[in-house]
């Protein structure tokens, strides 16, 4: 696992990748830093972190789509898979690896806490409890990005599933309202991944969110192993 | 020690692999014939654990390689046909990370440059891997094997696409690994399997049509009794001289350049006519400028094992 997290950590800053999605997670995130609390002299960070669930949606799939369909593509899985590693350790180095990049991205957010707390006492708790939020967030998404990376062999295809399966999971509250059954609205809901994260950014941390997002990362690397298991079997 | 027993691989209706088993003892070079398509990649594939089989088993050292992938795999370096290599990456990358992969324990430095001073990769130590000639990133791929020193070779037809010097380098420096491991390799090349194996598997479509040691195989596969010869003189006077020789069946013209002509002579099977043929030749002022056996194709092969198989069930019935 720690041999394929490296190689993979590598495979982000050796190839533009990496440097494409921290670019537009930074630049993404100063335009909403400036718009919604320098410009309104507000300590309040709230709005920044809310507005950039968007960004995600759209960048997630960019850093995951080759983690899978890459090495099934050149075969370099055959290197993977037949080294003593277990399929869980190949699909957890890989994930850790993206995460790491992840959070290189996420960490510009304590520079913007930084400078905010340069004009006036911000409400800590709320802010460390957003990065986290984002953090959860983020790792679900990059989650789901791999799994749909391991269903194809083709990085663009990868990245178009992810983009649309990770925004309808986004969106399932508004689908859920377009249902007649007030049952079927209230899971939608339930399982909606925005609808989880805006309760970060409204600064309450609930541990249920917190379990809500561990288990869906826990689910879609799973299911991520099951399809390279499958693979091997057909 | 590599063990198989009835294994096979099914893709829906297609038997990629169909039963096959065979054993491949320590220090021994074991050769997968084939042509493309006869199920020596599945097999390989089945072998390293890179797919499950349909049915049957695979033991790695006695370990099977379903039931304790992690462990039989510790035993083993692969070489797929196509190298896995990480195009981004440098050798030194690469062979770095296969050894972390493997998580090998011999010292890293040292093993590592034993490795590429084996295969003669260290003057391209550390350039990128997407800049290396198919030559070379064949060996890159070769040494990814030998990290580890694992006791089981597999080589997936370890010298396509390289030019024949290097064809000549790997197949010695296979016979040097096979003194110490066990190895496997396939080829769709008679000649090459001949050269380096110590015992020759041929397979075709999916099943093992002949199992041997080398010689006895070579000497079922060799064609002896069909031989091409150049000589000069009238076509006529040469078929006649050389069909009045006994055993001689047939004694055709197959090409003529500047005046030699080239014929295709085949005896009955177990005759040697090779001493009669330069005998008459000569007492005929014809003389023979080049008389080898006919090589036979793996098409030829394939028909001469399988009509072998079936002469035999003849006689048995």
């Amino acid at each position: 696992m720690g041999a394929i997290f490296r190689r993979e950590v590598l495979g982000y800053f050796t190839s533009p990748i990496g440097y494409i999605f921290l670019a537009a997670f930074y630049a993404f995130s100063a335009v909403f830093f400036t718009t919604s609390s320098i410009q309104n002299g507000s300590t309040e960070m709230n709005t920044m972190f809310s507005q950039l669930m968007l960004v995600l949606v759209v960048l997630i799939p960019i850093l995951t789509m080759r983690t899978m369909a890459e090495d099934k593509r050149s075969k370099t899985d055959q290197c993977l898979l037949t080294a003593p590693v277990s399929l869980g350790g190949i699909v957890a180095g890989k994930f850790l690896a993206a995460l790491l990049t992840f959070t290189c991205a996420v960490s510009v957010t304590i520079v913007y806490a930084v400078i905010v707390a340069g004009y006036s006492e911000p409400d800590w708790m709320v802010i460390i409890g957003n990065i986290v939020g984002l953090e959860l967030f983020g790792a679900s998404f990059i989650a789901v990005g791999i799994f749909c990376s391991s269903l194809t062999e083709n990085q663009v295809v990868a990245a178009v599933i992810s983009f649309i399966s990770i925004l309808t999971l986004n969106l399932l509250s508004i689908l859920g309202g377009l249902l007649p059954w007030e049952f079927l609205q209230n899971v939608f809901t339930k399982l909606s991944f925005y609808e989880r994260y805006s309760g970060f950014t409204f600064g309450m941390f609930d541990l249920s969110n917190v379990l809500f997002f561990v288990s869906a990362i826990v689910i879609f690397l799973f299911l991520t192993v099951r399809v390279l298991e499958k693979r091997r079997w057909s | 020690m590599i063990e198989v027993q009835n294994l096979s691989k099914h893709y829906g209706d297609k038997k990629a692999v169909n039963g096959i088993s065979f054993t491949a003892n320590d220090g021994e070079i074991l050769g997968f014939l084939g042509p493309n398509g006869a199920g020596k990649s599945t097999t390989m594939n089945m072998l390293t654990g890179y797919i499950s089989s349909t049915g049957g088993k695979a033991l790695i050292d006695g370990v099977d390689i379903l039931e304790n992938p992690i462990k039989a795999k510790k035993n083993i370096g692969y070489l797929p046909e196509l190298p896995p290599l990480y195009m981004d990456m440098t050798v030194k990358e690469y062979l770095n990370f296969i050894y972390d992969l493997k998580k090998c324990k011999l010292p890293r430095v040292s093993h590592l440059k034993d490795i590429c001073g084996l295969v003669k990769i260290d003057h391209v130590y550390n350039r990128m891997i997407r800049n290396l000639s198919k030559g070379y990133r064949q060996r890159v791929g070769l040494a990814q094997a030998l990290v580890g020193n694992p006791p089981v070779l597999i080589l997936d037809e370890p010298t396509v696409g390289l030019d024949p010097s290097q064809i000549i380098e790997i197949r010695t420096l296979i016979k040097k690994l096979g003194k110490n491991h066990t190895v496997i390799l396939s080829s769709h090349i008679l000649s090459e399997v001949q050269a380096v194996c110590d015992k020759i598997i041929v397979i075709n479509e999916g099943r093992i049509v002949a199992d041997d040691t080398e010689t006895a195989l070579s000497d079922k596969l060799t064609g002896a009794h069909i031989l091409t010869a150049k000589i000069e003189g009238e076509v006529e006077k040469v078929q006649k001289l050389a069909l009045s020789i006994e055993g001689v069946e047939v004694c055709k013209e197959i090409n003529e350049r500047e005046g030699v002509h080239e014929y295709r002579i085949e005896s009955e099977e177990g005759v040697d006519i090779r001493r009669e043929l330069f005998k008459k030749m000569a007492g005929a002022d014809c003389p023979i400028l080049e008389l080898k056996s006919a090589e036979l194709s793996l098409e030829d092969i394939f028909l001469k094992l399988t009509m072998g198989d079936a002469a035999a069930e003849e006689r048995e019935a």
